[in-house]
This record gives C-alpha cells, sequence and structure tokens, in this order.
C-alpha cells in the first residue's frame, strides 16, 4: 500500500505527459529490437529471421505500450477522462437539451448557493468577535424596541458586581443619531454618527484594535479628555486609510478631540448592532454619577464565566433583577434607580435571531426548488436515456461491460450537473456581491454575505448529489436490458410501462413543489400589497427629510431664530409646498423611542390612571406638511409659543386611553408637571415600521418645549423630491455653511427600507415560484411529448378505425389533467401546512387565502394543460397512414 | 490489496532486476532481460517486454534512475542505474527473503517423526 502511494504523484504526473512518456518508450523498444537483431545476425541469423525472432522475444510492441501506459498511469482516471470527453461531445451534438439542463441545474444551484450564504451569515458563521458563543445580550425588560432594552449605569454596576455567571458586562448608549456630530476642520464639515461605548466594550467583544487602543480608566470619567476610536471604514473614507492617524486632533462638533485607535475591518460596529445606521466614530460613554442621572442609557452585553452556561446566568439574572425591583426608587449615584428586569439570550439570538423564521423559510422553498430541478433533469435524462437504447445495446453487444456502461451515463449527468453547479456559483457570486454592497437594509450582517469555502463546498456538493440524483436511474435502465431483446424488436415497444410510472410520479411531484411554492409567492405578495396599503399616518410621497439640528454651533438660547431662519429659507425654494420639524422622523432612527408619563388633568393624583405614550416635539407645520390627518380640533400654529398657553396634540389612540368615554379636544393633560390643553386630536403615526400599530402619541410645540436634540427638516415638494433636493440643500448651504447637508433622504426611501427584508423575500420566493412553474410546465411537456411519441402506433390505430383527431387530443389531455389534478391534491394541503408554519411572515392575510388559492390552481393548471396541449395538438395532426406504414 | 500470484512474481522480477543493476552497475533494457534470462529463465518467460513495466514501477518508486546513453555499438538506449533509495530497499528486501526462506526451510525440515 505505502508503495502503491509512493507512485501516485508519478502515476497522477504521467498522465499529464502521456504522449512523451508513449515517445519515449517507443524508441527505448525500437533500441531494444535494434540491438536484439544485432546480436542475432552475429549469431549468424539472416536479417529477416533475426529481426522476427527478436520481436517475437519482446513481445507485441502494441500490447507492451498499452501495458506499460496502464503500469506508468492511473487507468481508472484515464478512463473517465475518456468518459468525460464521450460525454462532452454526445451532449454537444444534443446542444438544446445540454444548455437547457446546465441552466435549470445553474439557477437552482445558483439560488440555493445564495441562500444559503445569507444562511451563513446570519445564521451560521460566528461573530467577528473572540468566542463569541460566550457573549450574551442583556435586554431590561420584554419589548422588542432596543430603545426600550437600556438600562442605567448603576443597574449595570450592579450586573457586573453581583453576577457569578458573568465574567464583565459592557454597553454601549444606542441613544445616538444617525449624523449627530459635526466633524469639521480637514475637509468640509460633514455629519458623522458617533456612538458612546463603556471603556472595555471592545474588549469584553474581544476586538483588537487596528491601530493605536481603545479608552482607558481617566478618559472615561464625566468631562474626561475627548478622545475618539474610529470605525475602518470611516478611517478609509474620511482620512484616506493614513497610517499616521493616531494623535491627530478633530473637531467634533466644536470641540476638539484626539483620535487614539481606529478598530479593525472585520469589526463592524453597525452591521452587528444598529443595522441600516452608519457607526463612524466611537467616543468613551463614562460610568459617572451624571451619566447615571441620564437613565436608561445603555444597552449591555456581557460574556459568560469559562464554564456557565446561558440558562444559569439567566436564572441569575432574574434573581438580581427581583433583588433591584426592591431598591427601585432609592438614591445611587447622585439618581434615582430605575427599574431594571435583566433578560439575557445569546448575542447571536439579539443581532439575527429574527430572521430564522424568514430564512428558513427561503431555505425550504429553495430546497423545494432544488428537488424541482432534479425531477426535471431526472425526467430529461430518462427519456434520452429510452432514445439512446439502441445505442447502448450496440455498445454491449460490442462489449462494453454493464459497470462501464452505468459509469458513462453517471459520468455524462456529471457532467451536466458540474457545468450547472459552476454557472450556480458564479451566479451566486455575483448576487451575494450585490446584496453585500446594499445599505439601508435594516439587516444585520449583510455586508458579510458572501460565497465562501463552505457555501462553494456546498455547492459543490450540491452539484454531485444532484448529479447522482438525476443520474442513477437512467443509468440503472439503461444496463438493465438484455441488447438483443432490443436489438430485435423496433424502436417503439412494451417497455413503457414501469418507466411511464416513474415519469408520471415525477411530474405529479413537480406540480405538487410548484403549488406550494406559487402559493407561498402568493401569500407574500398578498401580504407585501396590504403592508404597502397600510395607511402610515402621514403621506410619504414627495416629502424629503434632512438632519438641520445644530449641534454645538449654535448658542442655546439662538436656537430657536435658528430654526426659524432655515423654515423661511426651505419655504422659499422653488417647489417646496410645505416644510416642517420634528425630534422623531416615523420609520427613521432618532429619538421617537422616548415616552413620558402623562395624565388627564382630573386623573392626575392616580397613578394607575397613567399612560405613557410616545413623545414628539414638533413645530406649527411638521403636522400639516406630513399630512398627517387632523381628526379634531386643530394642528399647531406659531402663536402655540413661550410664553402663550402650554398646549398639546394627542393622537386618536392615547386620546381613547385617556379619556375612553368623550372628546379630547379642550382638556388638560399634565405632562412632565405641567398641564396642558389639549388642542387637537391626529391620526396614528406607525413610527416603528408599517407592520406596528401606531402606539400612543403626544405632540409637543417646539416653541414650548426645547427638549429635544435630534431635529429633522421635512419638505413637502411639488415635484418629484429627487429634483427640489439640489436646490434646498443649495438653500441650506449658502445661510448655513457649516450645515453638513450630504445626507438627505426621502420619506419614500424610509418606508422603502422598513419593508426592504420583506421585499427581498417576496421578491425572492416570487422569483422561485416562476422558476418552478416554468419546471413543472416543462416536466408535464416532456412526459406528454414522450407518451405520445410512445403511442403513435395506437393512436394511429384508433384514428384508422374512426376516432376523430379532437378525441385523441382530448385523451391525451385528460391523462394531464388528471396528474396536475393528482398533484395540486397534494400539493395545496401541503401549501396551507407549510403557510401556517411561516405565519409570522404573513401580514393581513389567512394561510387559507382565497384569493390566492384560487389564483394559484388557475394559473398552475392553465400553465400545465397548456404545455401539454402542444404534443397532443402534435397527436391529433397524426397521419394515420404515414404512422402505421413507419412499422 | 496485492493480488498474490502476480504481485509475488512482480515484486521477485522488481527485485531481480534491483540486484542486477546494483551488482553490475548501469544497463539499459535490453542488457538487464539478457542478464535475467540468464540467472532465471523463468522470470521473463512471457517475454521481455516485461523488463520495461518492471522499470516503470521501479522508476516511479525512486529506486531506479533512468537516462539516455549510447551502447556499447553506438545505439542510443535508455540507461538505467540503481539509486540509494534503491539499495536500502534492495537490502531491506533481501534481509527479509532471507527471513523468510529461513524459517519456511526450518517448518520443512521438521518432519512428522522430530
Amino acid at each position: 500500500m505505502l508503495t502503491r502511494l509512493r507512485r501516485l504523484p508519478a502515476r497522477v504526473r504521467a498522465i499529464f505527459v502521456s504522449r512523451r512518456l508513449d515517445d519515449d518508450f517507443d524508441e527505448e523498444l525500437a533500441a531494444h529490437l535494434a540491438m536484439a537483431i544485432d546480436d542475432l545476425q552475429n549469431q549468424g541469423l539472416p536479417p529477416e529471421e533475426a529481426r522476427r525472432i527478436a520481436l517475437l522475444r519482446l513481445g507485441s510492441p502494441a500490447s507492451l505500450g498499452d501495458r506499460h501506459r496502464r503500469e506508468r498511469g492511473l487507468p481508472v482516471v484515464e478512463e473517465i477522462g475518456r468518459d468525460v470527453r464521450y460525454a462532452c461531445r454526445t451532449l454537444r451534438r444534443d446542444s438544446a437539451l445540454t444548455t437547457f439542463a446546465v441552466l435549470i441545474v445553474g439557477l437552482g444551484i445558483g439560488l440555493a448557493a445564495t441562500v444559503f450564504s445569507v444562511v451563513q451569515a446570519l445564521l451560521l458563521r460566528p461573530l467577528p468577535f473572540e468566542r463569541p458563543d460566550r457573549l450574551v445580550w442583556i435586554a431590561n425588560g420584554d419589548s422588542e424596541n432596543l430603545s426600550e432594552q437600556t438600562a442605567q449605569v448603576v443597574n449595570l454596576l450592579a450586573m457586573r458586581g453581583q453576577s457569578q455567571a458573568l465574567a464583565g458586562v459592557e454597553g454601549y448608549s444606542p441613544f445616538y443619531g444617525v449624523g449627530d456630530v459635526h466633524l469639521t476642520g480637514d475637509g468640509g464639515p460633514e455629519r458623522v454618527t458617533a456612538v458612546r461605548v463603556t471603556e472595555g466594550f471592545f474588549d469584553l467583544l474581544g476586538v483588537r484594535p487596528y491601530a493605536g487602543r481603545y479608552f482607558t480608566a481617566d478618559e472615561c470619567v464625566w468631562n474626561g479628555p475627548r478622545v475618539a476610536v474610529l470605525s475602518h471604514a470611516f478611517w478609509r473614507s474620511r482620512f484616506a486609510a493614513d497610517p499616521n492617524v493616531v494623535g491627530r486632533a478633530i473637531r467634533l462638533s466644536g470641540e476638539s478631540a484626539t483620535i487614539v485607535g481606529v478598530l479593525p475591518a472585520s469589526f463592524d460596529f453597525a452591521d452587528t448592532f444598529t443595522p441600516g445606521n452608519p457607526a463612524e466614530i466611537f467616543t468613551p460613554f463614562p460610568l459617572s454619577a451624571e451619566t447615571n442621572r441620564q437613565g436608561n442609557m445603555l444597552a449591555l452585553v456581557g460574556r459568560l464565566r469559562p464554564g456557565a452556561d446561558l440558562a444559569a446566568a439567566s436564572a441569575e439574572a432574574t434573581l438580581i433583577g427581583d433583588r433591584i425591583q426592591g431598591a427601585v426608587g432609592e438614591t445611587v449615584m447622585n439618581g434615582r434607580r430605575n427599574g431594571f428586569r435583566p433578560r439575557i439570550a445569546s448575542l447571536r439570538a439579539h443581532v439575527s435571531g429574527s430572521y430564522r423564521d424568514a430564512l428558513l423559510a427561503l431555505v425550504a422553498s429553495v430546497g423545494f426548488l432544488v428537488l424541482l430541478v432534479c425531477a426535471n433533469l431526472s425526467n430529461l435524462l430518462l427519456s434520452r436515456s429510452a432514445s439512446r437504447q439502441r445505442e447502448i445495446a450496440i455498445r454491449t453487444a460490442l462489449g462494453a461491460s454493464r459497470p462501464q456502461l452505468v459509469r458513462q451515463v453517471l459520468v455524462e449527468s456529471f457532467v451536466l450537473t458540474g457545468s450547472g453547479g459552476a454557472c450556480g456559483l458564479a451566479l451566486a457570486w455575483i448576487a451575494t456581491d450585490v446584496l453585500s454592497r446594499l445599505t439601508e437594509t435594516g439587516i444585520p450582517l449583510l455586508h458579510d454575505v458572501r460565497v465562501d469555502a463552505i457555501t462553494a463546498g456546498a455547492a459543490a456538493l450540491a452539484a454531485v448529489v444532484t448529479g447522482l440524483a438525476v443520474g442513477l436511474l437512467p443509468a440503472l435502465r439503461v444496463s438493465a436490458t438484455a441488447p438483443n431483446i432490443v436489438l430485435q424488436r423496433s424502436s417503439r415497444g412494451a417497455l413503457g410501462g414501469s418507466r411511464d410510472r416513474v415519469r408520471r410520479a415525477i411530474v405529479v411531484v413537480q406540480v405538487a413543489v410548484a403549488c406550494v411554492l406559487l402559493a407561498g409567492a402568493g401569500l407574500l405578495v398578498r401580504s407585501l400589497a396590504r403592508l404597502l396599503d397600510v395607511d402610515p399616518g402621514f403621506a410619504p410621497r414627495s416629502v424629503i427629510a434632512i438632519r438641520v439640528d445644530p449641534g454645538r454651533t449654535v448658542a442655546r438660547d439662538r436656537v430657536p431664530a435658528y430654526f426659524d431662519e432655515i423654515v423661511q429659507r426651505v419655504r422659499a425654494v422653488p417647489h417646496v409646498d410645505a416644510v416642517g420639524l420634528s425630534d422623531a422622523l416615523p420609520l427613521g432612527n432618532n429619538f421617537g423611542w422616548r415616552r413620558w408619563s402623562v395624565a388627564a388633568a382630573e386623573h392626575a393624583q392616580d397613578r394607575s390612571r397613567r399612560q405613557q405614550p410616545l413623545i414628539r416635539v414638533v413645530d406649527e407645520g411638521y403636522i400639516g406638511a406630513m399630512r398627517i390627518p387632523v381628526r379634531a380640533g386643530r394642528a399647531f400654529t406659531a402663536d402655540d409659543a413661550d410664553p402663550g398657553e402650554p398646549v398639546a396634540i394627542v393622537n386618536d389612540t392615547l386620546a381613547r386611553r385617556l379619556w375612553p368615554d368623550g372628546d379630547a379636544v379642550g382638556r388638560a393633560v399634565v405632562v412632565s408637571r405641567v398641564q396642558r390643553r389639549v388642542v387637537g386630536v391626529v391620526a396614528g403615526v406607525r413610527y416603528f415600521g408599517l407592520d406596528r400599530d401606531a402606539d400612543m402619541e403626544l405632540y409637543l410645540p417646539m416653541r414650548q418645549t426645547r427638549d429635544h436634540s435630534v431635529v429633522d427638516l421635512v419638505v413637502r415638494t411639488t415635484v418629484d423630491p429627487d429634483r427640489a433636493i439640489p436646490d434646498v440643500r443649495a438653500a441650506l448651504a449658502a445661510a448655513f455653511p457649516v450645515l453638513p447637508t450630504t445626507r438627505i433622504r426621502t420619506m419614500e426611501q424610509l418606508v422603502d427600507r422598513s419593508v426592504f427584508g420583506r421585499r427581498a423575500a417576496t421578491g425572492l420566493l416570487a422569483g422561485f415560484a416562476g422558476f418552478g412553474l416554468l419546471l413543472a410546465a416543462l416536466g408535464m411537456y416532456a412526459v406528454v411529448s414522450y407518451a405520445v411519441s410512445q403511442r403513435r402506433q395506437e393512436f394511429a390505430l384508433r384514428m384508422a378505425l374512426g376516432a376523430s383527431p379532437s378525441a385523441i387530443r382530448a385523451s391525451v389531455l385528460a391523462q394531464t389533467i388528471r396528474l396536475s389534478f393528482t398533484g395540486l391534491a397534494i400539493g395545496l394541503p401541503a401549501a396551507w401546512l407549510a403557510a401556517r408554519a411561516a405565519r409570522a411572515m404573513l401580514f393581513d392575510v389567512a394561510p387559507a387565502d382565497p384569493v390566492t388559492i384560487v389564483s394559484v390552481v388557475a394559473v398552475l393548471a392553465s400553465v400545465i394543460v397548456l404545455a401539454a396541449d402542444i404534443p397532443s395538438r402534435r397527436a391529433a395532426r397524426l397521419d394515420p397512414v404515414v404512422a402505421l406504414r413507419a412499422e | 490489496m496485492p493480488s498474490s500470484k502476480t504481485d509475488i512474481l512482480q515484486g521477485t522480477l522488481d527485485l531481480m532486476v534491483l540486484q542486477a543493476l546494483d551488482a553490475l552497475g548501469p544497463m539499459h533494457g535490453y542488457g538487464l532481460a539478457l542478464r535475467i534470462e540468464q540467472v532465471c529463465a523463468e522470470a521473463l518467460r512471457i517475454n521481455q517486454g516485461t523488463i520495461y513495466l518492471c522499470l516503470v514501477r521501479l522508476v516511479q518508486q525512486g529506486w531506479v534512475r533512468a537516462s539516455w546513453g549510447s551502447s556499447e555499438n553506438n545505439r542510443r538506449a535508455k540507461f538505467y542505474a540503481i539509486t540509494a533509495a534503491g539499495r536500502r530497499h534492495l537490502a531491506d528486501e533481501t534481509a527479509n527473503w532471507a527471513r523468510i526462506s529461513g524459517a519456511i526451510q526450518r517448518l520443512l525440515l521438521l518432519g512428522p517423526n522430530s
């Protein structure tokens, strides 16, 4: 065995230099013969006789050459190589079938590999941290809204101090607005997004700095030295990957700060924690009395101690939470302690767990699709093998062994699926490249989507398995028949029976699978349509939004005048219809999470009747510019100012909660110890997503409260908003050169982003379903064509005996319809089960939605009958005389 | 893995070629064939060409080196020479043979009455 292995490299090499070795060997044999003839002649033999004897002793050069080749090379490989060449030749002759087969396998494997790459990135590949399986997310309470899962500084410290299961607890503040910070100096002013993180945050994740360092303890104190760490991408884009960036001074919102480090390229904070929102700069979040007083400011991440598991950490966290619950309201670190109900989940589950169901649904669909591809290809190869029966029989008669024939047929199907797999990988490579470049999708880890070695390996495996699956049936059939039977009999025959049963079963499966895919796609399309029909509570068309809050570039008492001027200037821009300001953009990512305690004035003392609505601080133009319907009363006016009567507007949800029995307008509410008169009731705005019902909302006039930080300007235009953007930008830039206006979005972009995931899933599934429908139709076409060609004589005979062409056609169609209905009978219940399992993906549509079912049946049945009608017409056109003569 | 008879025969031929090359120095295939026929007419009973299949094996195993040269009467011929690895292999195999044949001899000498 060992000596065999020793020869392996030489034998492999011999395959590639075969011709040279042949020549060499021929020459050697010639030399041998010449020497032998010389010797024999010297012994006195005549030349002819010497030659004869020398040849006799040496052996036949042809046979020696053959044995030599087998000895030096790898005969199996060479034979397979020959089979491959032969397969390529025959497949090239059959170019229509080959192209089609490679195309469907390519599409199938390409789609499967793409879906798998996404699954790989979102669910399987470890997060780019050290021992990521040990990292946990510590939510506060059960809300699914990130902003409401945050905890207070003292509670982070309590967690850190009391937990035995966690080796460390760190946090970042999710309450940053995109473009919160003005970066000035070094090129034009730019709004950048800065995230505050605690001292050990990056170390806890196990992310090593690419350059420089992270924060030190004396930088993580209130009013400590201003320092910043850059994200890798931002370092490249803004600082041109300057290797000496560490130590450089920059100005952040007017204050000087020093760059101390750069994050590695492998860690994209936003991709993991805040998909869709870039994070460019990181600054320290001090755990001090001042930040403690700010309340629940931190999203917590922890690392399990070696030996501890998630369940133990969870149980312990609940205990710690209970202990803290008893101390709520106490004064610690100069502030009131907030409630804290820690809930521990793995970081992976927090980051991408919510995509699991949708991805599994996609995986299942793509699996069905690959099944369809296999069924189709298998069908194709079966009919091909039927037509090649005579060729095979002749080869058998000429001495081809059964294993050789099986190998030949298998090699052929491997050549098909292999080339298909290669096309598929290329397709997947392009598709993942496009996916990974998408921005503003809100889907985490999308930038990590790529065809990696595992995906490529899985695709190769899929190609091999497919090749085996589709090749095995024809291969076994090919060798099962004795050649004399086939050759004796004419090309058609009674052979079709069991083969036909297999083919019919395959078609039934195809119809069923196509039905499941179509139904799934139909339900998703209907869901998406329903969702897009949802009234978001404002009119998103022709509205653009721009961050305009001045940061620290404008003195505090000058801010109202600054806003007034912005509004005036933009209103003067051509094609601008209305302008408004808000601190909470719907479907945006600002401070729309903020809830305050509010009570009807008459029940102000009754704690149980307080409500916690979301707070929106808006100017007098906002409600009109967004076209938020005013249900009663009025919107704000410029007179709702300070000094002036404190007023508020409630949405209808809050109005119903506060005054279940009556009119809200004119009533008084208490907000932050200020009594305000309700002047209007407006419709609810779906702030967090079109599929979430509007929550309670309370609007406060911007002229009466300064309690806002992020402010967006919304501009309704009378033309396509993209056309108005340059003018708006120019107007703002002329008045406020330091105001960065790089990020201008339309509200429609925000709506699109909020439904991106659903739209992508729907689009994908619709594509799958279309492909599946095509495959099912082609499968039906192939089967019926084959059946018609096999039954030519029968039809001819029937026609000769008086059957009309239309009767022949009808009998063929009847078979088709029977097959489709069997397929539908299996497919529809399966589709219903699948839809029930994936109910979370549906919006406002029942799993057994009648509209969907009826359309699926109609589309599937008509397409399939259409596909079957072509060969059945051929049957009807048959000339009985010609067909019977052909015998 | 070895298919009994042919492999044993192959192994014997391999050993004989190595032995010849070791003892007589570099030779061409024709010379080797003559030499082996001299020693043991049986080994190449089928035909002389068999020697070349054996040489391919030995070269691929690295026990023998081949190079083109000219023969005593100035014909171009391929010459084979044993390598250091080949000598080691020969020594191992010779020892092996000696041990096995010794053992078999002893076994055969044990008569039923001893």
